[in-house]
């Protein structure tokens, strides 16, 4: 990971809130990361922990209303997204920023064959006539591992299992060249031995095409073997940040710290007992003024509830929003 | 391990087919065979646990040994009685006896029956109990699972996923149970909320004395819960063996693959970890290949493995697998008749074979 290369992507104070009939919910509050060529940044959290909508948000999908992106700058290379409009947004979905969802049935159209499924992309973006971007079909389908290739772009999404779907998905994906691909639980819906098959898959081509990648999940295991740098969100902002051996060694966030060991593991001797995070995931956007964790968190204090902790560096390039210090075990 | 201990659950050769039918008049055309024969014990106030990936049978098996479906061969005994082919006045008798925790808290809860009418469900359908102590062991419920009484009138849209989940663990204990089959209760909940219901679990095992047939696809939470583990592929048990045992010295080369295939939240070991990729999916069980069904996708296949189905067998005290690769029979033929199979194993590569 080239540490001085500037990012192909660069959010900064990204902000997203969804208007419904009992208030405002904040989904995504104050997000600011950053991604390097070839780098593929991990993107850790729960069900509501604003992952997902934060990448939403990035490249205009979410809908509005009730949806609101209120505040923020999101830089791919020169330009920022959320000022461009949608008519150039749709040039750059599925050319600059190649997405890979969790469900392949559901993100593929059941009734086109997945030869024009990955066609499409090609004829519209890359201006490719019928004969060229079958051509390119047929080396996308063999790129990400598809046996007989040629034969099989006239089959439609439900004659492929899921994994094969999966990697259908990848090769729509891949088809632009895009710069960034981002991938939200790909591998969530998969078996587990079909899920390594994937992720060897993912090994692969980033190796053979250095595109940066952000991956969304909730399985720290998964982001453990492919990431270089996790994001761990919590109650739609950043908990920690960092080098992904760094906040595995060293987590300094409370929720972080409690994650990595409530979570059994097959290749360590048996816990008697579980260690348990008390209480449930948060209520969103209830109070965007205080810590989202602090209900839940052992070492929360009377600050936590006044005032939401800024992201503060305590390692190279690992950065904590908390307002207690895991090194001193004292309030900062 | 042998053990003196009593077997609550006994199964043998379970199958459970569904039948496929098809053309003008809908014949039978064929049969899924979802569970295709197994057999083994649930000793009283343990947790076998069945893994296995989606499609290998693991959650038919569960309901099948309940009885909720009606099963196409076999024997099940709980606590000495049969019950697989119980007639459903019989049956609805025992069902006290035996209860179930299902996967999704949303959609095995009635969305319009508050807390206390789910729980008193039981109550109602197989007891005499009057109104106060109908209340009271409803109250005492909630308690042990850890819900807060105030909350019996809400209905379930109101709770969070995990307490949905001690909603129907609580709906499973009512009726003071010995049995019980869990089907991927974790599955639907938060990485942070998992491990308080497994916690509730294991604490309500030794409170009452609980034996669990835990099903789960997560290696690693069973791990954790279950004292001895069953790997199912594709409608059949393929080892089985005590936690240590199948964890430390797994036999089938599908346990083996699953195992290295999880992936462990600790980069410094994923670094280490060496993956057994499986090519190719699980094949369908309307269709499962001749010989054994892991044939298609074993790394260490040999000739025999695609012609004869392996023998579930005790290859160590307590330890059963079913394949022929720790079947001594077979592999002494094998070796006898030199190259006329394909190596067992990598490390000694015989002369005269094409990859």
């Amino acid at each position: 990971m080239p540490d001085g290369a500037l990012p192909v992507l660069d959010v900064k104070n990204l902000k997203t809130v969804f208007h419904t009939r009992s208030g405002d919910i904040h989904a995504v509050n104050s997000v600011s990361f950053d991604l390097r060529p070839g780098e593929l940044l991990g993107v850790v959290g729960e069900s509501g922990s604003g992952k997902s909508v934060t990448m939403m948000s990035l490249i205009g999908l979410l809908p509005s209303p009730p949806a609101e992106v209120r505040e923020g700058q999101v830089m791919l290379g020169d330009q920022d997204l959320l000022k461009i409009g949608e008519e150039r947004l749709r040039a750059i979905r599925g050319r600059d920023v190649g997405f890979v969802f969790q469900d392949p049935m559901t993100s593929l159209n059941p009734v086109f064959t997945v030869g024009f499924q990955i066609m499409e992309p090609l004829r519209r973006h890359m201006g490719m006539d019928k004969k060229r971007a079958r051509k390119r079909a047929v080396e996308l389908l063999e790129l990400v591992g598809i046996p007989d290739a040629e034969r099989r772009l006239k089959d439609f999404p439900h004659q492929f299992s899921g994994g094969m779907r999966q990697r259908v998905m990848i090769a729509i994906a891949l088809a632009c060249d895009p710069k960034v691909l981002i991938a939200d639980e790909p591998t969530t819906a998969l078996d587990v031995t079909i899920q390594a098959q994937i992720i060897e898959l993912v090994k692969d081509l980033r190796e053979k095409l250095g595109m940066a990648i952000i991956w969304i999940t909730h399985d720290l295991g998964v982001i453990a073997g492919i990431a270089d740098r996790v994001m761990v969100m919590y109650g739609g902002q950043v908990a920690e940040h960092g080098p992904v051996r760094e906040v595995f060694a060293n987590p300094a966030h409370p929720y972080t710290r409690a994650l990595l060991k409530t979570v059994p593991k097959l290749r360590e001797p048996r816990a008697e007992k579980l260690r348990v995070i008390e209480g449930q995931p948060p209520m969103l956007g209830a109070h965007p003024a205080a810590c989202p964790f602090r209900a839940r968190c052992a070492h929360a204090f009377d600050r936590c509830a006044r005032e939401n902790p800024a992201r503060r560096l305590i390692g190279k390039g690992h950065d904590v929003a908390c307002h207690w210090d895991h090194r001193t075990g004292e309030p900062t | 391990m042998t053990s003196p201990r009593k077997a609550l659950v006994e199964v043998r050769d379970l199958k459970m087919h569904f039948p496929i039918s098809g053309g003008l008049l809908r014949r039978q055309v064929g049969a899924v065979k979802a569970v295709d024969g197994v057999s083994f014990d649930i000793f009283e106030g343990e947790t076998l646990g069945i893994v296995g990936e989606s499609g290998c049978g693991k959650s038919t098996c569960g309901r099948a040994v309940l009885r909720l479906y009606d099963i196409t061969e076999g024997s099940i005994k709980i606590d000495g009685t049969e019950i697989g082919t119980m007639g459903q006045g019989q049956l609805r008798r025992m069902r006290p006896k035996m209860q179930m925790v299902f996967q999704d808290p949303q959609a095995c809860l009635n969305p319009r029956m508050t807390v206390a009418g789910i729980i008193a469900e039981p109550l109602d359908e197989h007891g005499k109990l009057s109104g106060k102590a109908k209340l009271d062991r409803v109250y005492e419920l909630m308690d042990a699972v850890g819900l807060n009484r105030n909350f019996a009138n809400r209905y379930p849209h109101a709770f969070s996923g995990g307490q949905r989940q001690r909603i129907g663990i609580a709906r499973a204990l009512a009726l003071n149970p010995r049995f019980i089959v869990c089907d991927e209760p974790i599955a639907a909940l938060d990485v942070s909320i998992q491990a308080q219901v497994v916690n509730l679990l294991e604490k309500l095992q030794d409170e009452f004395g609980l034996t669990y047939m835990f099903i789960s696809h997560d290696l690693s939470m069973v791990k954790h819960i279950a004292d001895r583990v069953a790997v199912m592929y594709l409608g059949k048990v393929v080892e089985l063996a005590e936690r240590d045992e199948l964890y430390e010295r797994p036999l089938h080369p599908y346990t083996e693959a699953l195992m290295s295939a999880v992936p462990e939240p600790d980069p410094a070991i994923e670094a280490k970890v060496e993956r057994i990729i499986l090519r190719g999916d699980v094949p369908s069980p309307s269709n499962p290949p001749k010989g054994c069904n892991f044939s298609t996708r074993c790394p260490k296949v040999m000739d025999i493995c695609r012609k004869l189905d392996p023998e579930y067998r005790e290859a160590r005290p307590g330890h059963f697998v079913a394949c022929h690769l720790h079947d001594a029979g077979i592999m002494d033929n094998q070796t006898n008749a030199g190259s006329a199979g394909a190596p067992p194993r990598n490390e000694h590569k015989q002369q005269g074979e094409d990859a």
